[in-house]
């Protein structure tokens, strides 16, 4: 009954989706007052049909319906509760369905907070997310359905992918998607304007907290999914360029030239045809890397079972989604007109420029994915392109980025001058030569890249510190400084720290690259091993039992200078159902080092081989991204977009727009 | 404003790019060995240990290699296939990839035999000298002892009758 | 007394080992870290999202083996990359040798950011002599009588 009420659920959302897209757009078209009116409530009706029949799906994994033929090869009985919910997006036509409850969700949100836009705008806005949600809602009914049933159904299912059988798997898929979906905001936006032939500086205000919302998640996305492969795949790697992880990529990378772009549209009114591009790009690369996921046409350790016509489904739905939206480019992009000039030494030109870099960095990454595809199309040969081409490659991009993320914020509007900024900088650029110099002693040995890395760190954060000041000082003359600090506006702060986290970042990628150590020892127990000036001790293996695994675990004591730091538990687990071995590594997280020591395969009947790793400041990667989406969030909850202190200026704005 | 055109040309380039490798399988590895000397090797036979077998022992004539094991599911497969194929006369020999003797020759026995002669690769040196990497593979040398053509994954009755056999047929002809 | 005997052996197993530092796992740790360090660099061609120092597949084994043997005969990092290249090709190689096909690909970044680059500087000149055109002289003029306090027209 559930699945089929599910399956029922779907279609009617489907429906409403249709009409939500019919209403926006051909109402926006004609001017018809009613049409624009009613896109609100089905849209909000269309949020409800899809979460019940994600309850459906959910209710189906929870109540171990086998009878569901995507439960049955997801689940288990003796799966726990939490993994059975997350097994509803374990799957290919499970995350659809979570991919199209995000969708709807983000669509539920505009709904809310879009009463100060005019009508006109919220009506294409809401007009083309219905359109997408359209595309993808027949996507699920016609080749991934997850309500399907399975007659005779099985005793017990086939068990979660045990590599998904972990927390990762609750938070990472879900933030993820909420970010890929939430480009399609910005997108819908651009499309919008592009239809009303009306871009300007108000509607990159009203676009501009949608686009950073959708980044801060897509920012917490990336995260989650690379700490997780760091502790759960046993080789402590936290980026592979995998085909899908560049596929999630490549929309924050575009996604941060957005946002970047949007400031200078709202605040100059400049570059708004590129501003619109660039939010269908970014869309754009959010749907590339749902068909390369599902096609099958790149081999992922990512890749849902693939099946040629779902890639053909999703090809056509991305070919009309941007072929179409790209083809309103053509048409109405030039009628956009330019904005306010400004010098090629300009806080515009410094933000373009980064903008230049980012869509440079996405088209690499791009480049680099898709081009043994290209060679194999054409018949020039098979290659692969991994790591080494893409750190080779990416790294001498991004240096300049971050050069500018001190310079740009100081930086005047439409007019810069260079011995101002040098003026205003020297301080910060002193500090971070220093640093470069000094701090790779203090870790141990000093070397070129690591100084370079902590040079480009301390650069930003000291010129982060230098604007904060400046900021401050030029505030209200007389205040105390609690007032002043209290002045400078939330999305100053917002950028700030997001520039600090991206610092942070930095910090730890160099730290860890530059002095990580491991050693991959046989030991007995009572056997010792030193690594990073801790001392490790094999206390031997004993069997344990798990809900639905059974395992060996070690017992790793870890001490320092004589006193016990932690003990460690790595484990070797086997799921029985799937009879599936995985490596459990254990880690002992700290706010300066990881202690991270998985077990080898038993080499006797007491000595295992034991991997152990010493990887100094890791945690700041994802301490850095963490702190990039704090400082996206504060930028996108500033005052000025908040719906009170503006209701009664946009009452007016979007009355007279209307006349 | 032409430039206003460049995001949907470079789109609908990537649009076909994408379309065309939805026919493609990334995971084939094609062999560079093609239209190069089958590499040497000198291996002991399946069933008589005592005698070996070089690809040397073939120049002048047209025949087929295939990589075969007994824990090899998909093996299975393509055994009829290749029954046929040596009823119908081409010279078929087998490479008996990191297999136990006494499996080898059981499945041979049990499935039938459609080898010639069937040489034992233990360690699988020879299968890495071929570029073996997944069995069961298939090749094709011809009588100069070059490698001509190299078959990934079971052979199916539709490539047998579409490619391979007119492929032997033309080489024989040569 | 056999009571007590069993609580003294048992006392005796339950004592600590002599703790003893661990023989890394490798039978030559210097020739390892070379044969792993050129490992990260090849893909495994059955765990295709592997590198081959990663992968537990029996094939990735064997060729770490091939790696390691010819290693220890003295054979260069180049020599070692060419006999696997020779059998599977440059699928093998995860970072793509650089040849007429692939002159795209590691020259794309940089000439994606220098064609950005100059495509900015040349909008924003554009840009800047555009505003500075829409000025023309009737509004000069105009402008030049409002300020001096005459009767706009």
């Amino acid at each position: 009954m559930i699945p089929e009420l599910g399956q029922l659920a779907l279609a009617l959302a489907l429906c409403l989706a249709l009409a939500q897209c019919l209403l926006g757009i051909a109402g926006a078209a004609r001017g018809e007052g009613v049409w624009m009116a009613a896109t609100r409530p089905v849209a909000r009706g269309q949020f409800a049909f899809v979460a019940i029949a994600f309850a459906c799906l959910t209710t189906s994994f929870v109540s171990n319906d086998f009878t569901v033929a995507y439960v049955a090869s997801n689940s288990n009985s003796a799966l726990p509760l939490h993994y059975r919910i997350a097994g509803v997006w374990g799957g290919h036509e499970g995350s659809m369905l979570l991919w199209v409850l995000m969708l709807s969700v983000w669509t539920f949100a505009v709904t809310l907070f879009s009463r100060h836009l005019p009508l006109e705008m919220a009506a294409r806005v809401l007009g083309v997310m219905g359109g997408v949600s359209a595309g993808f809602l027949l996507f699920i009914l016609f080749t991934s359905n997850p309500f399907l049933r399975l007659f005779p159904a099985p005793p017990d299912g086939r068990d979660l992918n045990p590599l998904l059988q972990d927390p990762g798997m609750v938070a990472h898929p879900p933030m993820l998607y909420m970010g890929y979906v939430g480009f399609s905001i910005a997108f819908s936006f651009a499309v919008a304007a592009l239809l009303s032939g009306r871009l300007d500086a108000a509607w990159a205000r009203w676009s501009r907290p949608w686009t950073t919302a959708a980044w801060c998640f897509l920012t917490v996305g990336i995260a989650l999914g690379s700490g997780w492969a760091y502790y759960e795949l046993g080789w402590g790697g936290w980026w592979f360029w995998d085909p899908v992880e560049n596929a999630s990529f490549m929309p924050w990378l575009t996604g941060t030239a957005l946002i970047h772009s949007l400031a200078v549209t709202e605040k100059r009114g400049a570059f708004r045809s590129w501003t619109v591009l660039l939010a269908i790009v970014a869309f754009a690369l959010s749907l590339l890397g749902t068909f390369l996921v599902r096609s099958g046409v790149l081999t992922s350790v990512h890749a849902f079972a693939t099946d040629p016509t779902r890639g053909i489904f999703i090809l056509a739905l991305l070919a009309i989604v941007i072929g179409g939206s790209l083809l309103l480019y053509v048409w109405r992009a030039p009628k956009i007109g330019l904005g306010g000039g400004f010098e090629t030494l300009s806080r515009e030109s410094m933000l373009l420029m980064n903008n230049v870099i980012f869509a440079a960095a996405a088209g690499s990454v791009l480049l680099g994915t898709l081009y043994p595809l290209a060679l194999d199309a054409s018949g020039l040969g098979k290659i692969s392109v991994g790591p080494p081409y893409f750190d080779t490659v990416f790294v001498p991009l991004m240096a300049p980025a971050l050069f500018l993320m001190g310079v740009g914020p100081l930086a005047r509007w439409k007019k810069a001058s260079l011995p101002d900024l040098a003026s205003r900088l020297r301080w910060a650029a002193a500090a971070a030569v220093l640093a470069a110099l000094a701090l790779p002693f203090a870790m141990g040995r000093w070397g070129a890249m690591v100084a370079l890395g902590l040079l480009l760190a301390a650069w930003v954060a000291a010129s982060g510190v230098a604007q904060l000041y400046e900021k401050v000082r030029n505030a209200s003359s007389g205040a105390s400084a609690w007032t002043r600090l209290q002045s400078v506006s939330r999305a100053t702060y917002g950028m700030l720290l997001a520039h600090f986290g991206v610092a942070v970042f930095v910090v730890g990628v160099t730290l860890v690259k530059g002095y990580e150590s491991e050693k991959d020892v046989r030991m007995e127990p009572g056997d010792t091993v030193e690594v990073g000036g801790y001392t490790f001790r094999f206390d031997g293996v004993r069997d344990v039992t798990g809900p639905n695994y059974v395992a060996g675990r070690g017992r790793i004591a870890v001490t320092r200078n004589g006193s016990l730091v932690t003990t460690l538990y790595p484990e070797k687990r086997i799921y029985r159902v799937q009879n599936q071995p995985m490596t459990e590594a254990a880690i002992d997280t700290g706010f300066t080092r990881d202690l991270y020591v998985s077990l080898g395969d038993a080499v006797s009947d007491t000595a295992w081989v034991v991997r152990v790793h010493h990887k100094p400041f890791v945690d700041w990667i994802w301490g850095g991204c963490l702190l990039m989406a704090l400082g996206g969030g504060l930028a996108a909850s500033d005052r000025r977009y908040r719906l009170a202190a503006r209701r009664p200026q946009e009452q007016a704005y979007a009355a007279a727009a209307a006349r | 404003m032409t430039r206003f055109a460049i995001p949907i040309a470079i789109f609908i380039a990537l649009v076909v790019l994408l379309g065309v490798g939805l026919k493609l399988d990334p995971r084939e590895v094609p062999s560079p060995l093609i239209g190069k000397p089958a590499p040497h090797f000198e291996l002991p036979r399946l069933h008589e240990s005592d005698k070996t077998f070089s690809e040397r022992d073939m120049l002048g004539k047209v025949w087929v290699l295939n990589v075969w094991a007994s824990w090899c599911v998909s093996c299975r497969e393509e055994h009829p296939v290749l029954l046929d194929l040596a009823k119908s006369g081409v010279p078929i020999y087998g490479l008996n990839y990191k297999d136990k003797r006494e499996d080898g020759l059981a499945w041979l026995k049990g499935m039938g035999d459609p080898y010639r002669i069937s040489i034992f690769d233990f360690d699988g040196r020879v299968g890495i000298d071929y570029g073996v990497y997944g069995v069961p593979e298939t090749y094709v040398i011809d009588k100069g002892g070059v490698i001509r053509y190299k078959r990934i994954g079971p052979l199916t009755p539709a490539f047998v009758k579409e490619t391979l056999l007119p492929l032997v047929k033309e080489l024989d002809r040569a | 007394m056999p009571r007590a005997a069993a609580l003294l052996l048992a006392a005796l197993a339950a004592a600590p080992v002599v703790a003893r530092e661990a023989a890394p796992a490798a039978a030559d740790p210097v020739l390892e870290k070379r044969v792993m360090a050129l490992a990260e660099e090849l893909r495994c061609l059955v765990c295709q999202n592997q590198t081959l120092a990663e992968s537990n597949a029996p094939l990735a084994e064997d060729l770490r083996n091939q790696l390691r043997e010819r290693m220890r005969e003295g054979k260069s990092d180049k020599e070692v990359v060419d006999f696997l290249v020779d059998r599977y090709g440059d699928f093998v190689l995860y970072r793509p040798p650089l040849k007429a096909t692939t002159v795209l690909l590691w020259f794309g970044p940089l000439f994606l950011l220098a064609a950005g680059f100059a495509v900015l500087l040349r909008r924003v000149r554009r840009r800047r002599k555009l505003a500075d055109a829409e000025v023309d002289d009737a509004d000069r003029r105009r402008a030049a009588e409002l300020l001096a306090g005459g009767e706009p027209r």
